[in-house]
């Protein structure tokens, strides 16, 4: 049947490539940047800025990976391998820090931890006023915050790695003589290591393409410069070339990672593990149950009990009826968001599974690059593309059909939006699908096509059926981080669609953290249910 | 023709007749928050029953939208807060002239653009706050004292990231000169009790928590603190009363130069400087009245009359990046 696997391949590959064009469209604005220079400003940057800034994004990007894997990977190892007291509920309650957004914890800890805080101010009233502590708002302070928000990227991936290894490859290496940690180190470790190395490199791209949590610090990024040199010389245009810059080192950072990661690919055991592999009992287990409890206390426990007493402490004033619109928006526009950019994700994993060319495999790639860029170099590019395809082909064709001065109809649209979010979430869906897709064995679908199956149906019946829980965990992923979405969802909003975390922008752009509470807690609420279905829906079949 | 293409004709149909049909409607960008304009947004609707629809975003995004949606724009308002925002906006060219006889008797002349592009709305200082219980008022004079070793380990600033700062320094370059102006925001730099901080109020709490004794604010940040808490051991001090004045700085809005209601808008922003909008605009965010024959609210008239700057308030936009350069080579970061 050699005429249909060609046509099948084309439509592969046409999918691959078109789903990378889409991606590249608002990127290209990037490259066109490029035509002039500013020498003044880059003057400037070079002679004072730069050395600063890149020891500072380099610091902080090591800062926040180390953290990332440690805590990831050890929480993760504890909830799947172990048996402790509290483990069951433990093992999704830990998940529950993806709910919150970066900006918002770092706003709670520095209202909770600086010197006019109330911890501070506490130790003060009984040390005596010259007791001084720690600063919170530091280097180690930043990369906490930031750790503390993405290692849930890591635990949730590498906890899915560690359930799916079978329990006979440990029981083979305990029978070898390995003691638990070697097996550990020399087994279930290197098995895990994609996923690992996925959820790190979601939180390295968060990393760098924070603005909120890194500006509530005052630490000065690559990408803190990228807004300063927009919002302060005003020059777009210096802004989109440091911005393609950050891109650049993306691309390299995520190319090393495939290569050091090679093509090792481990399918899963034919029959998941059931129940843990070691019982810890005594101090062993009550310390392992007090280290993740302190995680998930300082995570998550405290900031929304800061969040709860200012909310009290400062009256629900804002609570009015358009609070309700906004809800709403937020979570219709999560839904959908999700909905598409999973969809598209999938196409294109599928794409890079069915025809594995290179071409294929760096469209795919491409693709991906979205979530790496700060939210708002992002939605300029995507908002120059719509503004062109307004000004030169719809007013014109509308304005020949009769309109009278209509309005743009792609840039402040929903679509636009929506397509912004699909640009910019599509490596956090990829990521799942990826790790689901790779447990299929070949044999299956082999088995399906020798078995008279065309694509689409093995596609249908094989294919989608064992991808399900990746595809579960893609969506709650794209929904939990569109309704923590900021810069791009300020900028290309329709009129009157104003989400939560526009309110949070609103309220603590002048300062009114306290007042920005109800937004706050309210974005957290919404992305818990998504957060617990995910964990427990995993739980019960690795996905 | 296709079944999509169809589609796609009677939805441009249908779009355009809805267009045809619509009432009297306004539509703003602003950079002022939400909450700081929505009250005037609502009575101004009640009274006239103009539907005003806008959005909010930070003042560059706004612009590069403005920019791109060119000609096409549905936006007939741009509100921002700060004079170097507006005057970017008219160097970009994005706003249209407005002669109006009632802005012009409403709105003193330092503080509308000089070609009539913009005006301002409302207007905050930035001055000196101060510990009541660590600091003898007496003993300042002056922003630029401020950087005396007098003051070492004992200043607070936000950080140079903000156009309220950029404004402060633009003003100085303009008055004393840049190599002065160089020498105090190094003192001021050396001075620093603790990192800058992202915002005033932070900046606030900080010197009633002792952690520094004076820094320098808006005013309308203090005057929130101090409704939430009477008691609060902070004060504002009005420097540089026997030179220059209290750097003053303003929020304001231009009609932009594509607006499809030109004429609803300029009627909008001529009643915005009027008493009754004027009272709203300004005591939502506990600032003084732009209109000068409207007394500021009870609060904000209760930190005492001072003598304001009366530089051009265009400087700001002149030297933003002449001062944010200097920011960063003295370590304001």
């Amino acid at each position: 049947m050699p005429h249909r696997s060609i046509a099948d391949k084309r439509r592969w590959r046409l999918v691959a490539y078109s789903a990378a064009v889409l991606v590249l469209l608002p990127l290209l604005v990037l490259v066109l940047s490029w035509g002039s220079l500013d020498m003044a400003i880059w003057t400037h940057l070079l002679h004072t800025q730069m050395a600063r800034l890149l020891s500072n994004t380099l610091i902080l990007t090591l800062g926040v990976t180390t953290g990332v894997v440690l805590l990831g990977v050890s929480l993760a190892w504890l909830t799947s391998m172990c048996e402790f007291p509290g483990r069951r509920w433990l093992d999704w309650a830990l998940m529950l820090p993806f709910a919150i957004p970066a900006y918002v914890l770092a706003f709670v800890m520095i209202g909770l931890l600086d010197f006019a805080g109330p911890l501070q101010t506490l130790l003060r009233g009984w040390l005596g006023s010259d007791f001084r502590m720690w600063s919170i708002r530091s280097t180690g302070g930043v990369i906490l915050v930031l750790v503390l928000v993405f290692y849930p990227y890591v635990y949730m991936l590498a906890r899915g790695a560690f359930l799916a290894q079978g329990r006979g490859l440990m029981d083979a290496a305990r029978v070898l003589g390995h003691t638990p940690w070697q097996a550990f180190w020399r087994v279930a470790l290197p098995m895990a290591r994609p996923a690992i190395g996925a959820g790190a490199a979601l939180a390295v791209m968060e990393t760098l393409a924070d603005f909120g949590a890194v500006s509530v610090f005052n630490y000065d990024t690559f990408t803190t410069a990228i807004y300063k040199t927009w919002y302060g010389f005003l020059s777009l245009q210096t802004a989109t070339q440091l911005a393609s810059l950050l891109l650049l080192f993306v691309l390299v950072a995520l190319y090393a990672e495939r290569r050091a990661q090679g093509s090792k690919r481990f399918p899963g055991a034919d029959r998941p593990r059931q129940g843990a592999l070691y019982r810890l009992s005594g101090i062993r287990a009550w310390l392992a149950f007090g280290f993740c409890l302190l995680v998930l206390g300082i995570a998550f426990i405290i900031p929304v009990l800061q969040l709860l007493y200012w909310l009290i402490s400062s009256g629900k004033t804002d609570f009015d009826s358009r609070y309700w619109s906004i809800i709403r928006n937020t979570l219709l526009l999560g839904c959908v968001a999700a909905l598409a950019t999973v969809t598209v994700a999938l196409l294109l994993v599928l794409a890079r599974r069915l025809q594995p060319l290179r071409r294929v495999r760096s469209a795919v790639a491409l693709a991906n690059l979205g979530y790496a860029l700060p939210g708002s170099v992002l939605a300029v590019g995507i908002m120059f593309a719509f503004s062109f395809a307004d000004n030169q082909l719809l007013i014109p064709l509308r304005t020949w059909l009769g309109a009278e001065n209509p309005a743009p109809w792609l840039l402040g649209s929903l679509f636009a939006l929506l397509l912004a979010y699909l640009i910019r979430f599509m490596a956090v869906a990829s990521g799942p699908l990826d790790t689901s897709l790779a447990r299929i064995r070949p044999a299956l679908p082999e088995a399906a096509h020798s078995l008279g199956h065309t694509g689409f149906s093995v596609l249908w019946r094989i294919y989608l059926p064992l991808l399900l829980p990746g595809i579960l965990s893609a969506a709650l992923l794209v929904f939990v981080d569109v309704l923590k979405e900021m810069p791009a969802t300020l900028l290309m909003r329709p009129f009157g669609w104003d989400t939560l975390a526009v309110r949070i922008y609103g309220l603590t752009a002048e300062g009114d953290w306290p007042r920005a509470a109800l937004p706050a807690l309210s974005l957290v609420l919404a992305g818990l249910l998504p957060v617990i279905v995910l964990i427990r829906r995993s739980a019960q079949r690795p996905g | 023709m296709s079944v999509f293409s169809k589609a796609a004709v009677i939805g441009l149909a249908l779009s355009t007749v809805g267009g045809l049909a619509q009432a009297k409607e306004l539509v703003v960008y602003s950079s002022r928050q939400d909450h700081l304009i929505k009250p005037v947004f609502d009575l101004y609707q009640e009274k006239t029953g103009t539907e005003i629809k806008f959005i909010t975003d930070s003042e560059a995004p706004l612009m590069a939208r403005l920019k791109a949606e060119g000609a096409n724009t549905p936006a007939d308002l741009l509100i921002t807060v700060d004079a170097g925002n507006l005057w970017q906006a008219e160097q970009q060219d994005l706003l249209r002239e407005v002669k109006s006889d009632v802005i012009e008797a409403n709105i003193p002349q330092q503080y509308r653009s000089a070609d009539d592009k913009w005006t301002g709305l409302s207007l905050r200082a930035r001055t000196i706050a101060y510990s009541t219980e660590r600091v003898d008022p007496a003993t300042l004079s002056t922003y630029e004292a401020l950087a005396d070793s007098e003051w070492q380990g004992r200043l607070c600033l936000r950080t140079a990231k903000k156009v309220y700062n950029q404004s402060l320094t633009a003003t100085m370059i303009e008055t004393l000169g840049a190599e002065p102006t160089a020498k105090v925001l190094q003192g001021w730099v050396d001075n620093l009790a603790t990192p800058v901080f992202p915002d005033d109020t932070a900046l606030l709490q900080s010197i009633a928590a002792g952690q520094c004794d004076v820094g320098i604010v808006n005013t309308y940040y203090f005057g929130r603190l101090e409704v939430a808490n009477p008691e609060i051991p902070v004060a504002l001090f009005w420097p540089n009363q026997k030179d220059r004045g209290v750097h003053v700085n303003i929020s304001g809005a231009g009609v932009t130069r594509y607006a499809k209601h030109p004429e609803e808008a300029i009627a909008f922003l001529e009643w915005l400087t009027t008493e009754e909008a004027q009272r709203v605009f300004a005591d939502v965010n506990q600032e003084f009245p732009a209109n000068e024959s409207i007394e500021p609210s009870q609060e904000v008239a209760s930190w005492g009359d001072f003598k304001a700057d009366t530089v051009n308030i265009e400087v700001a936009g002149r030297r933003q990046a002449e001062a944010i350069m200097m920011m960063d080579r003295v370590g304001w970061h």
